[in-house]
Parts: C-alpha cells; sequence; structure tokens
C-alpha cells in the first residue's frame, strides 16, 4: 500500500476494483466501514461478480473480467477530455511536461522497439525522455509539445471513448458514466478516493499494467501521497509483503535491489548502473545511495569477507542468465526434466500453481521433494491417489517426498509485514506440536552441515557458503538476532558527520535509520528499508502505543513502518508547492518554516525548504510521478488493454485488424503452453477464479470450524446461464478446458448477469479456489486445474483470474 | 448464575426477586454493516464449544442450512432484485431475538427451563428441559432446536455468562466491522438512529431500526435499509407475535391438562406402590450394547462419513490434552 490500512478511514470515496476487500480481508475492511460512518464515504465496487463486498456498496458496476485497463483508459480519457483533474498537483509533480523522445512511436496496439519473433520488446530504447544538453531531461511546463507526455496520454486515451469501453467491459453506460463521475469528483483538492485491490488485478497476463492505469488515474487526481488516497495492494498473505521486501524473488536482493545480469560481472559497473542521477536540477534521486545499501547488505552477508578489494563479494552473487527463476519457469523445467530436487517451504504449488494437471506431471520428474508445512498439503501428497480428485496411480510416481513438520506463525517470534508496510513483531503463543521446529532452526541446520561438507571436501566454488557471515549465539538463530541485523550495525566506529559534534555510532552499535548507511564497509544492513526498525531504542516493531494525536489515523507509535516509519508514501505531494496541505482534514505533512513536519514522518528530505523545488517523488530521478513508465515495464510505457489469453470474444476491439496484439505482445507463454489454451469457440465460458472470507488459500479447510461454515466446493453461475443449461441450485456442474476438469456444486445466482461484449453476450463463471484433498473439509477439485499456465509480462504472475471453459451438468 | 438477577421463569407462580436494578442490555445488528464474513457463526461455536457437523453446499451462501442445536446464529442471504433492476444482497444474522415477552418462555411447562434475566437476556437451562418442543412452537422467529443427542432445546444465549461479567458477546466481540454492536438498549437504540440517518443520505428511504412491538421490544435489534419490508430478509417477520396456541396452551388447555398429568402421576405412585419399581435386565443391557458398538453395521457406516478420515501420516494434536496427543 502506498497508504496504510487505518488511512482508509480519510477517503471520501473508496474504489474497490481487482479485489474484494470485504471478502479477503474483512479485518481491514473495517476501515472502509469507518470512511462510511464518519466520513460519509462513499464505496464503490467495480467487479465481475457483486460480492459481499459489493452488498454494502453504494454503487456497483459490473466488468468483464481482464478488461480493467480498458476501464481506466476510458477513465484517463474521461477525466481529460472534462478536464477533472488535479491541475496544480499533476503540473508540479508529475511528469506530464517531459518530453519524449523523436523515435518513440506507437502503432495499432505496438509501441517501437517489438520483436515478434522473440514475443519481446528487445529495443526500448525510444521508450524514454529527449535528453538536454545540461544531461537533463527536456521539458515544457506549457504542455504544448506534441511529444510531451501529458500531449502523448491524451492521445493514446483519445482512443478510449466511453462507447467503445463500455462495449469492450460489458459495463452498460449508464451505470459507467455514473461511477466515472462520481470519481472525477475527487479532482477537487482535498478530496481523495482510495483504491483497493488484490489479486484481482495481478494475477492478469497485464497484471503489472492494470496497477499502473490505476496509479495514472490516481496522479491525475492529486490522490498518490494524500490522506485517504493512493494505489493500495491488500496482500493476500500476512506477511507477503515481507517477502518482496526480503526479495526472495529469484531476480531481486533485499529491499527492491536488483541481482546482476549475466553480462554484469562488473561490482563498479553493477553499482554505477543503479545509482541514478537526478534527471532534473534539484532532485533527490533517492537511488544514488544504491552503492551504500548494496555494500551494507554484502557486509552483513559476509562480514570481513566483504572487502573493497573483493568488490565486497561481488562475485559470490549469482548473475541472471534469464530475467527471472521464477516458478512458472523452475515448473516449467522441472517438467522438462531439468530440476532433480525441490525445496517446498510453506508454498503449495500442486494447488497455488496454474494448470494443476501440468505442475503434478513435473513433480513426479523429480528426484525429491523436500515439503515444509505446518500442515499436509496436496503437495506433499500429490502422489497419493484421491479418486478423481487425485487421479494418479503411485507406483509409477518416484519422487521421493520428505516431510519436515515447522511451527506456524503463533508458534514463534518474530515480525510480519502487512499490507501497510508496518514490521509487526509478535510473541510466541503455543510451543510447537511434536518434533516440529522452526523454519529457521530447519534452514540453520541444513546450512551448517553444508558448511561442514564444503569445508571438508571442497567444492568448484565454495567460498560463498564457507564465508557466510554466521555471528549468532547458538546453532540457530533468534528472531532478536536476525532482526537486529535487518536493521543494520556499525561494523566500525563511525565519527559523527552531522557536524553537531555528536559521539557518532561505535561498532556494534544499531544504527537509527539507512541515512547512516555507508558504501566503505563500515556499516552492515540486511535489508536497507528495515533500517530503523530495532535501533539504540530497541525494537520498535514490538511498540503498540495506537494514540492518534492529530486525529488523523496515521498512529506513529503502531508497530514500525517501512522506511523509517513513515505511513504515507510519498507524502511531500500532500501539500501544495508553497507547502501547505490541499486541505484542512487532509493534513500530512508541512513546511513550518524550519522543516517538515506533520501528521506522519515526512517521506522526504526534512530540512528542503519550498522553494527549492525539490518535488515529492525522491525515488524517482526526475523527482516526479510517471504517466510515462520509460522502458521500467515490458509492455510499453503507457498501460493498454489487451484481451486476456483465453479471450471469450476472440479478438482486441481497439485492434481488431492486427492479430499480433489480442493479447499480450509480450506475456509469458512458453512453448509448450500454446496447445494447451482453449479458444473461445469450443470453451465459451469466461471463468475467473477467487477467495471465499470463510476459508485462508488451502489451510484453513484443516480447521473444523472453517469446514462447517463453507464444506463443500462450489461453483457460482449465473440464473441466466444456468436457466439455458437446465442447472438448478445444487446440482453438481462439470467444468472443463483442454487442462482438465473439475467437478462442484453450482450457486446459481443473481449476482453474477451476462454481459453484453462487442456485440455478443459474455457469461462469466466464478470459481472458487480453497478445495483439495486433504483437510476436513468435503475433499474437492484442485480450482487451478483450468488455470492457464501463463505469466505476467512483468512479474510472471499467473493469469488466474481469466480462463476459458465448457459448462455441463453432471 | 446468579438467581437475583431473574425476572421470569418459566412455568413458575413465586414472586422473582426484585431487589437489584439492571439497565436492559441489547446486541444491535446493522445489516448495512454486515459483509456476512461469518465470524460470528465461528466465535459462536468457539465460545459455546459447539460444533455442528461439516455439512454440504446446498447451492448458496448458507451453511449449516439452518440453525441447529450446535448452530446458535447463522448468516442468512438473500439476492432482492428492486424494481429497478438493481440488485441488492441482503445478509442477516440469525439467531435469538431475546424478546421481551418472550414467547417460548410463556410456552414452556418445565419449571426454570426457560428464564428471563434483568437485563431481557432470555435464557434456556438445559438441566431442566424435558425436550417436548414447546419453545418452538412459542417462538415468533423459529429459534430454538431441540438437540439429537440429549433431546434438550438451545439457542443464543446472548453470552449471558460473557455479559454476566460484563464482556459483550462472542459475536460483538469479534464482528470485524462493527456491524454486531452491543450496550444497554437505551444506547443501542441512540446508536441506531445515527445509523439510521446515513442510511437515509444514501437513498434508503425506508432505513429503520427492528425493534417488533408484537413481542414486547427485543433485545437483539436489527438496523436494516428496508425497514418497511423486514421479510425481504430471508423471512424475518414484518409483524412477529406469540403464537395463538401458545395462549391457548396457557389459558384452557393448561388446567385441563395439568389435571390429566397429574392423574398420570398419581396412576405411576399408585402402579410403584403396588408393583414396585421397573428393573432393567441384565440381558436388556447387554443387548443394547451390542446394537450400538462399532463393529455393528448400520446404515450410516455405509454412506460417505460426514467429515473424512484424517490421513493416518497426520497425527492430530489437541492442546487441552497434557501430553498434547488428541
Amino acid at each position: 500500500m502506498t497508504n496504510t490500512w487505518t488511512d482508509i478511514a480519510n477517503a471520501n470515496l473508496v474504489l474497490v476494483m481487482g479485489g474484494n476487500a470485504a471478502e479477503a480481508h474483512p479485518c481491514g475492511f473495517k476501515w472502509v466501514t469507518e470512511a462510511k460512518a464518519h466520513n460519509k464515504a462513499r464505496l464503490i465496487v467495480v467487479d465481475p461478480r457483486f460480492t459481499r463486498t459489493a452488498s454494502v456498496a453504494d454503487y456497483y458496476a459490473p466488468i468483464r473480467i481482464g478488461s480493467d485497463i480498458a476501464f481506466m483508459g476510458g477513465l484517463i480519457n474521461y477525466l481529460l477530455t472534462e478536464d477533472k483533474i488535479q491541475h496544480e498537483y499533476v503540473r508540479n509533480y508529475t511528469d506530464v511536461s517531459f518530453v519524449v523522445r523523436e523515435d518513440f512511436d506507437f502503432d495499432d496496439g505496438l509501441f517501437t522497439g517489438y520483436n515478434a519473433e522473440k514475443r519481446t520488446y528487445s529495443d526500448k530504447s525510444s521508450w524514454n525522455y529527449e535528453i538536454g544538453e545540461d544531461g537533463f531531461a527536456v521539458v515544457d511546463p506549457t504542455l504544448q509539445h506534441p511529444r510531451c507526455v501529458f500531449q502523448l496520454m491524451k492521445q493514446h486515451y483519445s482512443r478510449y471513448t466511453a462507447e467503445l469501453v463500455s462495449q469492450v467491459c460489458g459495463m452498460p453506460h449508464d451505470r459507467m458514466m455514473k461511477v466515472w463521475e462520481e470519481i472525477a469528483t475527487c479532482s477537487v483538492p482535498g478530496k481523495t478516493m482510495t483504491i483497493l485491490y488484490a489479486l484481482g488485478w495481478t494475477q492478469h497476463s497485464v497484471g503489472a499494467q492494470m496497477i499502473r492505469s490505476a496509479a495514472m488515474v490516481q496522479m491525475l487526481l492529486g490522490n498518490v501521497g494524500m490522506p485517504g488516497g493512493g494505489v493500495n495492494a491488500l496482500r493476500g498473505h500476512s506477511n507477503i509483503q515481507g517477502l518482496t521486501d526480503l526479495g526472495l524473488l529469484s531476480n531481486l536482493l533485499p529491499g527492491y535491489m536488483t541481482l546482476a545480469t549475466d553480462p554484469e560481472q562488473n561490482f563498479d559497473d553493477y553499482i554505477a548502473k543503479r545509482t541514478l542521477k537526478p534527471l532534473r536540477p534539484g532532485q533527490m534521486s533517492y537511488w544514488q545511495n544504491y552503492g551504500k545499501f548494496h555494500v551494507s547488505l554484502m557486509k552483513a552477508w559476509y562480514g570481513e569477507a566483504a572487502t573493497a578489494e573483493n568488490g565486497y563479494c561481488y562475485d559470490y552473487l549469482p548473475k541472471l542468465d534469464v530475467p527471472g527463476y521464477d516458478v512458472l519457469r523452475m515448473f516449467d523445467r522441472m517438467g522438462r526434466g531439468e530440476v532433480n530436487g525441490y525445496f517446498c517451504q510453506g508454498f503449495n504449488p500442486i494447488a497455488a500453481l496454474p494448470d494443476k494437471n501440468r505442475v503434478l506431471k513435473a513433480m513426479t520428474k523429480l528426484k525429491w521433494l523436500v515439503i515444509m508445512d505446518p500442515l499436509v498439503t496436496e503437495t506433499s501428497e500429490f502422489w497419493r491417489n484421491v479418486g478423481p480428485y487425485n487421479d494418479v496411480d503411485p507406483a509409477d510416481i518416484q519422487t521421493e517426498v520428505i516431510r519436515l513438520p515447522t511451527s506456524c506463525f503463533a508458534e514463534e517470534d518474530g515480525s510480519l509485514v502487512n499490507s501497510s508496510r508496518w514490521l509487526q513483531w509478535h510473541w510466541k503463543g503455543a510451543e510447537p506440536p511434536h518434533q516440529a521446529k522452526s523454519d529457521i532452526e530447519i534452514m540453520s541446520e541444513l546450512f551448517l552441515r553444508l558448511r561442514n561438507m564444503y569445508r571438508e571436501e571442497g567444492g568448484a566454488f565454495p567460498d560463498p557458503i564457507v564465508n557466510l557471515a554466521w555471528p549468532y549465539k547458538g546453532v540457530v538463530p533468534s528472531a532478536e538476532e536476525l532482526a537486529k541485523e535487518l536493521n543494520g550495525y556499525a561494523v566500525r566506529d563511525i565519527p559523527d558527520t552531522t557536524g553537531t559534534g555528536g559521539p557518532g555510532v561505535k561498532a556494534g552499535q544499531q544504527l537509527g535509520g539507512f541515512a547512516n548507511l555507508k558504501d566503505d564497509g563500515s556499516t552492515a544492513s540486511g535489508c536497507w528499508i528495515f533500517c530503523g526498525s530495532w535501533t539504540d531504542q530497541g525494537n520498535l516493531m514490538a511498540r503498540r502505543d495506537n494514540s492518534d494525536p492529530y486525529n488523523m489515523k496515521q498512529n506513529l507509535g503502531w508497530a514500525w513502518a517501512w522506511p523509517m516509519n513513515r505511513r504515507i508514501l510519498y507524502n511531500r505531494a500532500s501539500a501544495d508547492p508553497q507547502g501547505k496541505p490541499w486541505a484542512g482534514d487532509k493534513r500530512c505533512i508541512w513546511w513550518t518554516g524550519k522543516a517538515w513536519s506533520g501528521t506522519d514522518i515526512p517521506d522526504y528530505r526534512p530540512d528542503v525548504p519550498p522553494e527549492a523545488g525539490m518535488n515529492p517523488f525522491i525515488m524517482n530521478p526526475e523527482g516526479v510521478a510517471r504517466f510515462f513508465s520509460l522502458d521500467k515495464l515490458n509492455e510499453g510505457p503507457f498501460p493498454e488493454h489487451y484481451e486476456p489469453f483465453e479471450t471469450p470474444i476472440g479478438i482486441n476491439p481497439f485492434h481488431p485488424n492486427n492479430k499480433q496484439v489480442i493479447s499480450n505482445p509480450a506475456g509469458r507463454v512458453f512453448d509448450s503452453v500454446w496447445e494447451t489454451l482453449a479458444d473461445h469457440k469450443e470453451y465459451p465460458y469466461a471463468a475467473t477464479s477467487y477467495r471465499l472470507t470463510e476459508h485462508f488459500h488451502y489451510w484453513s479447510k484443516h480447521c473444523r470450524l472453517n469446514a462447517i461454515v463453507q464444506p463443500e466446493q462450489f461453483v457460482e453461475i449465473g440464473e441466466v446461464l444456468a436457466k439455458e443449461k437446465g442447472i438448478a441450485a445444487g446440482d453438481r456442474v462439470r467444468l472443463a478446458n483442454k487442462r482438465g476438469h473439475i467437478e462442484a456444486v453450482a450457486v446459481v445466482t443473481k449476482r453474477i448477469r451476462p454481459l453484453q461484449v462487442n456485440g455478443q453476450t459474455v457469461h462469466q463463471i466464478g470459481v472458487p479456489i480453497h478445495w483439495g484433498f486433504v483437510g476436513l473439509a468435503r475433499n474437492g477439485y484442485i480450482a487451478n486445474t483450468l488455470v492457464p499456465f501463463i505469466g505476467d509480462g512483468n512479474s510472471q504472475t499467473p493469469e488466474s483470474k481469466c480462463f476459458l471453459v465448457n459448462l455441463e451438468k453432471v | 448464575m446468579a438467581t437475583l438477577d431473574i425476572i421470569a421463569r418459566s412455568a413458575t407462580t413465586t414472586t422473582p426477586p426484585s431487589i437489584r436494578d439492571m439497565d436492559a442490555v441489547a446486541k444491535l445488528i446493522d445489516v448495512s454493516k454486515c459483509i456476512g464474513c461469518k465470524a460470528c457463526q465461528v466465535a459462536c461455536s468457539e465460545w459455546n464449544d459447539i460444533r455442528d457437523e461439516v455439512g454440504h453446499n446446498h447451492g448458496v451462501y448458507e451453511a449449516p442450512m439452518d440453525l441447529t442445536a450446535d448452530s446458535w446464529t447463522l448468516m442468512r442471504f438473500t439476492e432482492h432484485e428492486k424494481d429497478d433492476g438493481d440488485l441488492e444482497w441482503l445478509i442477516r444474522k440469525d439467531g435469538c431475538m431475546h424478546c421481551a415477552e418472550p414467547g417460548c418462555l410463556k410456552a414452556c411447562p418445565s419449571p426454570g427451563a426457560i428464564v428471563q434475566h434483568a437485563n431481557g437476556i432470555v435464557d434456556f437451562h438445559q438441566e431442566h428441559c424435558i425436550g417436548c418442543g414447546y419453545c418452538i412452537t412459542g417462538c415468533p422467529f423459529d429459534i430454538p432446536r431441540i438437540s439429537q443427542k440429549d433431546h434438550k432445546a438451545y439457542k443464543c444465549t446472548l453470552c449471558s455468562d460473557r455479559v454476566a461479567v460484563g464482556l459483550e458477546p462472542a459475536c460483538v466481540k469479534t464482528c470485524p466491522t462493527g456491524a454486531i454492536v452491543f450496550g444497554t438498549k437505551e444506547e443501542m437504540k441512540v446508536h441506531a438512529d445515527e445509523r439510521i440517518v446515513d442510511l437515509k443520505s444514501r437513498g434508503y428511504e425506508n432505513a429503520g431500526l427492528y425493534d417488533p412491538d408484537g413481542v414486547g421490544g427485543t433485545h437483539v435489534m436489527y438496523v436494516l435499509h428496508h425497514a418497511d419490508k423486514p421479510s425481504l430478509y430471508d423471512g424475518l417477520p414484518d409483524a412477529p407475535v406469540i403464537s395463538p396456541m401458545v395462549s391457548l396452551w396457557k389459558g384452557i388447555t393448561k388446567p385441563l391438562s395439568l389435571l390429566a398429568m397429574g392423574a398420570a402421576v398419581l396412576a405411576g405412585f399408585f402402579h410403584y406402590v403396588r408393583i414396585g419399581p421397573q428393573r432393567v435386565e441384565e440381558e436388556d443391557e447387554r443387548k443394547e450394547a451390542e446394537a450400538h458398538s462399532p463393529g455393528a453395521t448400520s446404515t450410516s457406516a455405509l454412506s460417505e462419513p460426514a467429515v473424512h478420515t484424517v490421513d493416518p501420516s497426520v497425527q492430530t494434536f489437541d492442546p487441552k490434552q497434557p501430553d498434547g496427543r488428541g
């Protein structure tokens, strides 16, 4: 979240789209209820289904699955043509005035630089600003230059007319206009809309671009950095934010630093490329400090072995030969017999990944599979025949499965990072049962055994293993020790540099924040964005002071939020260029005459006066927010509507004559996947998967009370389609496509209506995910059997929200 | 439980104690804030230590399908199409309304099986329940259920045990959106008024409080968007009253029936005096035991069990057992 859970209460308007907050995040949804009750906020829900969130909404609009960029593009066009934008904000805090390179172009669905053979944009060089002789980006504050971002954006979205968008989204025109009008009211300075989304946006082949299109709307409305505003990802697991923060993706290092690619063999070049110089005068460009973060990380990992001479063990880090070894790629390789063993830690791939049958087949090619989980999972039993639910012959499967029972979160101390970026410490509530061990204990013991083997037997390159710093008191590091290491400490005495004659930082002392980090090896920090969470003042994550002196719901004494306990990112934008809040009831930080101060910690340099002209988006070299995302995403600088890979209409109505761009031209499709894709003529119904309130993924079916309140697998079918097919509520039905089938009870509902899309009727079917063949709820089929093995063009997140099926009564 | 607080007792004519003044309490369920998450259902089962069967999906969101002796509260879902074609999904938490004039208590023939506390809570004391089911007939909301296990009636207690020590009911404590609130009945009415103003500002002209007169008002109240049509919410009675059968029973039938019952007791007494107590023969007991042993064939053993068996490789863990083994 750019903002924070409690801050939702400051919103005037709440848009829930690409998510279903009331059902998937019922506890956090209380802040929407607060906004409605105490702020007279209105709630809009845009969703293919009339959800439980819609049941408490003021407005609901149905949308065809996978058409969200069309909706947002149309909204951008509407806001621009109706002039419903926050002018001063847009002019000063965004890139509208930046001039784009002359060779940049967009033609019938494709941006410049596309390589059709490789299905990727192999040349993104034109997706950039024009750089002047002074080394800075060229700008035109009049916004008249035909290639300034404002004009290009206007031109790009002029094609997104209300009529076409209504056709593509299957959204009734009058309802769409009502929603757009309501959203447009938030262009008034000080009136804010918050957008709450979740996996309903991420799980698409164009998921990242959907979220960007929402960010663009928020920028036009001046709602980023504002209390009650922002673009807010509601995370699907209690600690999935922590997972990305700590870089547990194959192409990342902790704190959103990036792993080097194969050609980047030189340490200085690696750092220089990521040390981004300001693109406009007077801007902060915080990534200029990349070297400090990186060297401190390597000092935390390799201690004394990391020296200036060896580039702080730069050679120890793997260099990527492909963009990333994400799970789809791993399982693709597994399926081709290229993976021998696999560690499955808190992960249930057979249920969570797309195309269950493909995943299952891949796992049979493993020699061994280690499952680390508190509970028995479908993956740990993938070899077991469970009748139609898992129709395998164990005799055919030679994979050795080793189960290592782990403790669950309530059985250990530690911190979780929630959607609001709060690191919240929690304390062990019970001992783990039997021989279950914590994940840290298991991994530590494994590491120490491996290290011994490398020490004794050597190997091709034992250094990264044998030289890893292991400064813990016991065999197993405690949660406290790890948390302190993630925060960071001084490796040697650091003299005071503030000029105030202070004592500086003594060796071994905890660091107060990432401003203390150095690139000379004198500091260590396991994750620079967590620096400040465990300082000399102790464990700030354990704070539970919910006082709110300004009544602005920032609660700075509750736990600790990265970065530096700031609750609203880019909060400098909550004040006008002169440093005054845009509105009294939306005050966040302001210029006191001497410093920035307010209800939140400034996400900004606290001593820069407004007249210095430093802009709020300090992580960007240009200092402003980007409508034009340069070369950062793989499909292009502006979000464009592409159909899901399994489209129910077969064409892209924005580009009816270009078959190349029906679906994301840069989406992730492995060669062997094409033949598994369903065609809308054979499989006419558009299906989507989702969670229910009563269950948490595939876990809670082990719990009797959850099993009681949602006992058996079902799918949701609209009344019209059910009637056509002769299906009554409670009948068993079968959904099938080229990848497999599931059978479930039919819930026949008024809440899913047929939509008129591009001149044809599209029926949508809802497929909740929670069932499987272990646990206390009734056995069911893995819903993801039906989902295609396709990934987003940037994040590789599977397209679980759009797939085609056929439907029949059993 | 403190008998000082009981103001009415089923089938009892003695004057209840009255030296202690107590505020009437109420639970207010704001239907317009409810997201149907069923956390209240789960919290109710947790606090009261009751577990229903793992049932089936019957093509709807309700689970279980109805209140049972093991499920004292239940979310009921209604898809309502308005005249303008707009859809509403009305979700109502069903359970005992704790009527000020409880039909169940009035109907109950067993002394002390149903009591009414001075704070308004209507509570069943199962140790006195004879399982006759008259409370069901007496209830205008169709709430009490007879357990198949012990043939006694059960329903929501409004967590009388929690309330007695100053806590809110478990469902209130757990509700994530504040749709269920608890306090004195007066406070709840004030809160409801605020909610109704808000709902009217959102176009719900007929928003209002459900606190029906026909049962003397209730200690569980609803804020409804459509207070003019309570029955939209899965058949919530528009104007609930106690069944005339109950008055009939209390008025004419009861003295006659009591006479008949008295006669039966007398007959039993004379039977005992003349013939002696009935003894269960050992042979009978053995036969009984055989019929219920696990080895005995029964139809239920052939059908799919309600809860499928846990894989033998998984050990169950019961934190309440000293060694953790369930």
